[in-house]
């Protein structure tokens, strides 16, 4: 029996939890006219919603009103219409709020995307830190004067929102705001789609976006599925720009519809085969930490996962007796269970590619399997936390991106080679170094090509801190004062003021 | 003894009837009386009459509050507590300046004398953007990296001085606050501030709410005389940095007092004498209102006020006739009256002041078109002046009078009224009214002034820079300049590679 509202109700542990399921278009939610989506909860492999309750998806029409929507709040009620202490006001209203409810928003990402609960919370809370410190820019977006021919001009430039700003983000971190705090500080109105395995959590936001006040069509949620309503914000000639996350593959598809439509401005955060690279100066039973929550945090579903460990040939059988003691520690268990730290993968697919991945790793790389390597549990999408040693570094499952809670463990001997063996990716999104050595660390760092290199850590970004990838791993860079400028443009002005000129001009 | 505590009753029909709270001095977010107990009584200058004592800090309760400031920057401040978490109790603080505008703005007129009307709505809700403002720069002031060679990395570090001085006037007593508290503990400085002692009440309320937001000793408030309290101030050996607003006079004095005793870095907000130049192809009517607004805003208590207005030629006639009508529409009156736009000027000391330059240009021959003298017979409420026929020599027209008075002055064109505006030694604000806007880059860039303003006066917002020019001080304050005025950069060179040379 189809549901003829636009929400429902979810029941989970003893929260009523009221779920939108339109699309959320100029502040009102609707009926969409793209393929509908039935989200599944991964830990358990079946509906998250009620029976026949599914979430609507977009059409090219539907994000067509998006696009129109976004337009006429950038042009009328938002962009600069809205002076930048506006907007911060109510970018930090949104915290509160997202705040206030973080206890039914963490529920709803946990059934959704089959995160532990208290990974959810952390996430919201990381998001809503997020919010507030792009806040904090939106009223301090300068140009700069710019002085020339002191008798002839003067050169301002304005940093001006660039418009619609089309986004896409994957189902691995659905909360984050890594995307929409920096677009609305700046004053881009969004056409938002968040991934098709985890629609729930940011229709819940669209929600907050009308409690806070923001002006319709300033926020506009389009779930659906990639090849429909992705495809139609990468390709759409009203979208200014589109920033996207997801896999690599993907990424180059959108950058492909974005180059044959109207050249809309594009970056990508893409995909990773992250190198953590231990030497034997490193405080070993920290890098051993540092490396598995580097690997299997999110259960291996992160684009800077650290899922080649290289480690010096000296601490190499250390290393290993350590990291599988670490591996077998970690709890997986139902995702409203406190006590689980390792969910589910976020559904069969992902599920089904990281298990042959494990086969490939067993059958065709010969790689021997230190722990792990199967299922977990009878029910949901659950993998063991997997490490593999003995292994090429030119094997598939050492070169390919896994994204699952699979490591591979490589040893090297000297500094060049630990280098050689860190860069031999198409990607370049993270990496580390675990020393103690200050000039190792340096020249290691400074050698790496990737866009983050953690220095005897591993996972936690900070937002003042700009994250993003070389070479196949994206483009541009997401967070601190850098994000901003993804949603900007620089207009030049020339204030002649100078001597009437002849023509044709004697030069 | 116990702390003094005003005890303050709002006029008839207003919309708070009192209210009460500690005055003692604000140390480690406790109230204590000065040494020796002493107190400095407050007037109401609405009035004439003392509304409430507040503790005088001596040296030594200065001494005090610099340890309490010491103490806080080293354990519970300053790189103790990250960017991001000294931003939000920034934006908590702010919060409850809005929760408490009312009490505040109240507070202010009753102390200052200014109109509630525009305490309410000007002077509280601004304190509170300041105070936003800053919030939001906490955690994004950052240093650089630096490529010099492969050798080495070098870095820059933006580090909190420590604990800083701060002195600050009665003409905006809590928009000065919030003026020297955002920037100061976005960057993470412990502060010990002096709050004028003819104005001391809007923050000694704050403190109240400064108490339910920032850990003790990070914000230690105290009044009393500039030759006690602030000359502790600016010569304590265990202050690092000192930031004054007020006279240029006492501006001199401070610079003098933080050379002397430890070199701490200065910055001054001081006097100024600021040109107002209408174009001929002005728009006089809105010229004329804005110059109306530049100089009797805030009783003429402004230190940017356009105290000197130049009209071109052609217009002088037609302009000082709209000037005249908008400066007689002007309400002089109560600050409680709801459509009051001038009360009264904040004290005795300063009405006397003010007076004897009234005095002083009608005995050096210039004309009294408006005004020139006292409005009233109780308070210190002076009538809306307007002198023409000028000299430059003139004491009204060289020296700031901080009050209701404006001189008015002809000019030939873009090189005479350059040469006019300039021909002072203060720089703080200017302003030009032009339709040209070729000529008003051009004559903007020519007045030697940290502000200049088109088509408009007065205008301050949170994001924009703000100081002086040659005797109208040093350093700038709002905008992420201000940052700057609280900050060390370190630079930190590590030597990779470089064998040592010896």
């Amino acid at each position: 029996m189809a549901s003829t509202s636009l929400s429902t109700i979810l029941r989970v542990q003893n929260a009523n939890i009221s779920v939108p399921t339109g699309l959320f278009i100029n502040g009102n939610f609707r009926k969409g006219r793209g393929k509908s989506i039935t989200t599944i909860d991964p830990s358990l492999g079946t509906p998250v919603l009620p029976p026949g309750v599914t979430i609507c998806g977009a059409s090219k029409e539907d994000v067509d009103d998006a696009v129109k929507a976004a337009r006429q709040a950038f042009q009328t009620t938002w962009g600069l219409n809205t002076p930048g202490t506006e907007r911060s006001r109510l970018i930090h209203k949104l915290a509160n709020l997202i705040e206030r409810d973080q206890a039914d928003l963490a529920l709803l990402e946990t059934v959704d995307s089959g995160k532990p609960i208290s990974w959810s919370k952390a996430d919201i809370t990381d998001t809503v830190a997020c919010l507030r410190y792009y806040a904090g820019w939106a009223d301090k977006i300068v140009g700069q004067t710019l002085e020339c021919n002191v008798k002839e001009k003067q050169g301002f430039t304005r940093h001006e929102p660039i418009g619609v700003v089309g986004a896409i983000i994957p189902w691995n971190y659905p909360m984050f705001a890594w995307k929409i705090a920096p677009a609305l500080a700046v004053g881009c109105s969004l056409v938002f789609k968040p991934a098709e395995n985890t629609p729930l959590s940011v229709l819940k936001i669209a929600e907050l976006f009308n409690e806070a006040g923001f002006p319709a069509g300033v926020f506009n949620v389009v779930n659906g599925f990639g090849a429909e309503t992705g495809s139609a914000i990468a390709s759409h000639p009203g979208i200014d720009k589109v920033a996207f996350t997801g896999s690599t593959a993907t990424g180059r598809a959108i950058a492909v519809a974005a180059a044959q439509s109207n050249l809309k401005k594009v970056t990508l955060e893409l995909g990773g085969k992250s190198a953590n690279i231990i030497f034997p100066s490193a405080d070993l039973d920290q890098a051993v930490n540092w490396a598995a929550l580097g690997v299997f945090e999110n259960a291996g579903q992160s684009c800077s996962a650290g899922s080649r460990v290289l480690v010096h040939e000296s601490i190499y059988e250390e290393f290993c007796k350590k990291i599988k003691i670490a591996a077998e520690k970690i709890k997986l268990g139902p995702t409203l269970d406190e006590e689980t730290w390792q969910g589910p993968q976020v559904s069969e697919t992902q599920f089904k590619r990281i298990m042959e991945h494990i086969r490939i790793g067993k059958e065709e790389d010969k790689g021997r399997v230190l722990t792990g390597g199967k299922q977990w549990g009878t029910k949901g999408y659950y993998i063991e936390p997997t490490i593999f040693v003995d292994i090429s570094p030119k094997a598939r499952i050492s070169t390919e991106e896994i994204f699952g809670p699979v490591l591979v463990v490589l040893p090297f001997k000297t500094e060049e080679e630990a280098l050689e063996l860190a860069n031999s990716t198409e990607y370049g999104l993270g990496s580390a170094v675990h020393s103690q050595d200050p000039s190792q660390i340096q020249r290691v760092a400074a050698k790496l090509n990737a866009g983050t290199v953690w220095i005897n850590q591993y996972t936690f970004t900070g937002n003042n801190i700009p994250f993003g990838g070389y070479k196949t791993s994206g483009w541009g860079r997401e967070l601190g004062s850098y994000g901003l400028e993804n949603y900007l443009s620089v207009k030049a002005m020339h204030y002649y003021y100078g001597e009437p000129i002849e023509f044709p001009l004697k030069l | 003894m116990s702390v003094p505590v005003a005890n303050l009753t709002f006029p008839e029909g207003h919309k708070l009837k009192d209210i009460s709270f500690k005055t003692g001095l604000f140390i480690n977010n406790q109230w204590v009386n000065g040494e020796g107990n002493k107190t400095i009584d407050t007037v109401n200058p609405t009035t004439g009459k003392t509304i409430a004592s507040v503790a005088e800090a001596s040296a030594k309760d200065v001494d005090i509050a610099v340890e309490a400031a010491q103490k806080a920057f080293d354990t519970v401040w300053g790189e103790r507590v990250p960017g991001h978490e000294r931003g939000r109790l920034l934006f908590k603080l702010a919060d409850l300046f809005d929760q408490h505008a009312d009490q505040l703005a109240s507070i202010e007129s009753l102390d200052n004398g200014k109109a509630f009307s525009f305490a309410r709505g000007f002077d509280v809700p601004e304190a509170a953007a300041c105070l936003r403002y800053y919030g939001g720069w906490a955690d994004k002031d950052h240093g650089k990296v630096i490529e010099v060679n492969d050798s080495k990395l070098a870095f820059t570090r933006h580090e909190p001085i420590g604990v800083v001085g701060q002195i600050i006037p009665w003409n905006f007593p809590i928009l000065m606050f919030a003026w020297k508290l955002g920037p100061a503990l976005a960057t993470g400085n412990t502060i010990v501030i002096k709050v004028a002692e003819t104005t001391p009440l809007s923050a000694f309320y704050a403190t109240q709410l400064i108490a339910q937001v920032l850990p003790p000793g990070v914000v230690n408030v105290v009044t009393g005389y500039g030759n006690i309290t602030g000359a502790a101030i600016s010569s304590h050996m265990k202050i690092e940095k000192v930031a004054f607003t007020g006279s240029t006079l006492v501006g001199r004095t401070i610079m003098k007092a933080a050379a002397t005793s430890n070199l701490k870095t200065v910055t001054l907000e001081l006097g100024g004498k600021s040109p107002n130049i209408i174009f001929d192809d002005a728009d006089l009517e809105q010229a004329a209102g804005w110059a109306t607004f530049g100089l009797f805003f805030n009783h003429g208590q402004c230190c940017c006020a356009g105290s000197r207005v130049f009209v071109q030629e052609g217009v002088y006639d037609k302009f000082l006739e709209i000037l005249q009508a908008k400066v007689k529409a002007i309400k002089v009156g109560s600050p409680f009256t709801a459509d009051t736009f001038q009360g009264p000027q904040t004290s005795q000391l300063q009405y006397d002041r003010i007076m004897a330059h009234v005095q002083s240009g009608k005995e050096e021959g210039a004309k009294v078109l408006m005004g020139g003298e006292r409005h009233g017979t109780e308070g210190f409420f002076i009538q809306p002046t307007i002198f023409t026929d000028v000299k430059p020599n003139m004491r009204i027209v060289k020296e700031e009078i901080f009050g209701p008075v404006v001189v008015v002055s002809k000019f030939k064109d873009e090189d005479d009224i350059v040469a006019q505006a300039n021909d002072t030694m203060y720089g703080l604000a200017g302003a030009l009214f032009s339709r040209d806007i070729s000529r008003a880059l051009r004559v903007a860039k020519r007045i030697q002034a940290g502000t200049v303003w088109v088509n408009c006066y007065n205008q301050l917002h949170s994001q924009v820079p703000f100081g002086g020019y040659k005797q109208s001080g040093i350093g700038r304050e709002l905008g992420e300049y201000a940052l700057a005025n609280y900050t060390n950069v370190k630079a930190v060179h590590v030597n990779l590679s470089s064998p040592a040379p010896l």
